[in-house]
């Protein structure tokens, strides 16, 4: 049997491409962004002496990271929409992305924030910094560098996974696709070819993580040894 | 449309929810199996091998499942290869599995300590020997807690079979829900569901890591 492989008539749609891979970046971008922001609140209130956040934060992390990511897209959507809320599909996925990141950040930055030796604080209240200088210099941005390599996979993981926000109708990078694929009748080239470019982008974000690394962690980059 | 929920819907549901098992059983089975093989080519003398996993490894985990079982099924069925649901997402599945399994798993071999090696390498054992008598059975004690936290993964993974038609549990909600219309009941009902079977193997998961803690740490000089 032959198989005709027809790529020029899939690669003709270039621009949807490239529109669907916009979006899916901007996705994964305001994932990042709020998703982070959020967990490491989160990992703060986890470790907070105030049991109800404590376990609200626990309660969060464990009901997120314990079901797939197809439902709790579908919750959200249909959620919003019983309480009456009209929401695009872009926003809905972008809310959806967060809070399921979000809860991998949590555990993530909580590790990194038991990494930090207690002394370090310690030493730092004797120097009279302020609450907010011992918090930011001496616990949150060496906490981040600690995790930093777990934290950027897993903002990549979340990335791919955001193909998933094709279901609810999201026009990123899979949605595209599918439309692509139903329009030429051409689904083995336009599935491939969407492979390639999701392979392209994580190496995209990676490198980008990379540099970002540098600028947020100068003695890595002065002395060339993490912490 | 509309209607109550009823015991008839409910049985659809444990049907489905048998059906994530054994698609979850067949990603296990499958994607271990194959990941095992890469997982030992990674670290393989021969150049060729180790470049030629390390590829797949990095292609299948830039890749989304998503676009995977999109390909194995509509994909090949377009260039004329028709792979029943079930086969199509099996295979999906063991092919996205097997490529987190061999990195998982090649990092466990290779956090074996070397004077093992050397050891086994002392005692005049061939390399199959040392890897199979020496090295593995201790890999082995390592790599058990993240796989049992790996499992955890590949459950919630197979939901995304029913993006090809295949009625697992989050299919088995969808055809529910379009009967009758309570999206926010029946996706909660699906989310519990999924909790459920997750969150033991989490606990269980994290117990065996809090165990290999335990046996790693130093006894404190007096």
């Amino acid at each position: 049997m032959a198989i005709n492989l027809d790529f020029p008539t899939v690669w003709a749609r270039w621009p949807s491409f490239l529109d669907g891979a916009t979006l899916t970046l901007e996705l994964a971008l305001m994932a990042t962004v709020f998703g982070g922001t959020l967990g490491t609140l989160c990992a703060v209130g986890r470790r907070s002496r105030n049991s109800t956040i404590a376990s609200l934060s626990g309660a969060y992390v464990e009901a997120i990271r314990n079901t797939p990511f197809l439902v709790q897209i579908f919750l959200v959507y249909f959620g919003l929409a019983s309480l009456g809320l009209k929401l695009s599909a872009f926003t809905v996925a972008a809310m959806a992305l967060t809070i399921n990141v979000g809860a991998y950040t949590t555990e993530i930055m909580r590790a990194g924030f038991d990494a930090i030796p207690r002394g370090q604080i310690e030493a730092a209240e004797g120097l009279a910094l302020s609450r907010f200088q011992v918090y930011w210099h001496i616990v949150l941005l060496p906490a981040m560098e600690k995790v930093y390599p777990s934290l950027t996979s897993q903002f990549v993981l979340m990335m791919l996974a955001s193909s998933v926000c094709s279901q609810i109708s999201a026009e990123e990078l899979t949605a595209v696709a599918n439309f692509i694929q139903s329009d030429t009748y051409r689904a083995f080239e336009t599935y491939i070819t969407i492979a390639v470019i999701y392979v392209v982008l994580s190496l995209v974000l990676r490198a980008g993580f990379w540099g970002l690394g540098l600028v947020l962690f100068p003695r890595l980059r002065r002395l060339g040894t993490p912490l | 449309m509309g209607g109550d929920l009823n015991i008839n819907h409910l049985e659809f549901l444990g049907h489905g929810a048998l059906w994530t098992l054994g698609l979850s059983a067949m990603a296990l089975i499958g994607g271990g199996l194959f990941g095992f093989v890469l997982a030992l080519a990674r670290i393989a003398p021969a150049r060729a091998l180790r470049w030629a996993s390390g590829g797949y490894i990095q292609l299948i985990q830039g890749t989304p499942l998503l676009v995977i079982l999109f390909l194995g099924y509509f994909g090949l069925a377009a260039i004329g290869f028709d792979l029943s649901p079930l086969v199509a997402a099996g295979a999906s599945l063991t092919i996205y599995n097997a490529a987190y399994f061999g990195e998982i798993w090649r990092g466990c071999i290779q956090s074996v300590p070397k004077p093992q090696w050397e050891a086994a390498e002392g005692l005049g054992l061939s390399r199959t020997q040392r890897m199979f008598k020496v090295i593995l059975p201790q890999a082995i004690r390592i790599a058990t807690p993240p796989t049992v936290g790996f499992t955890v993964q590949i459950i919630k993974n197979t939901s995304l079979a029913s993006v090809i038609g295949f009625v697992e549990l989050a299919r088995a909600g969808q055809i529910i829900n379009n009967s009758l219309f309570k999206p926010f009941l029946i996706y909660a009902i699906i989310a519990l569901i999924y909790f459920a079977m997750c969150y033991p193997i989490s606990r269980l998961s994290r117990r065996l890591e809090r165990r290999m803690a335990l046996g790693r740490a130093q006894p404190i000089p007096a």
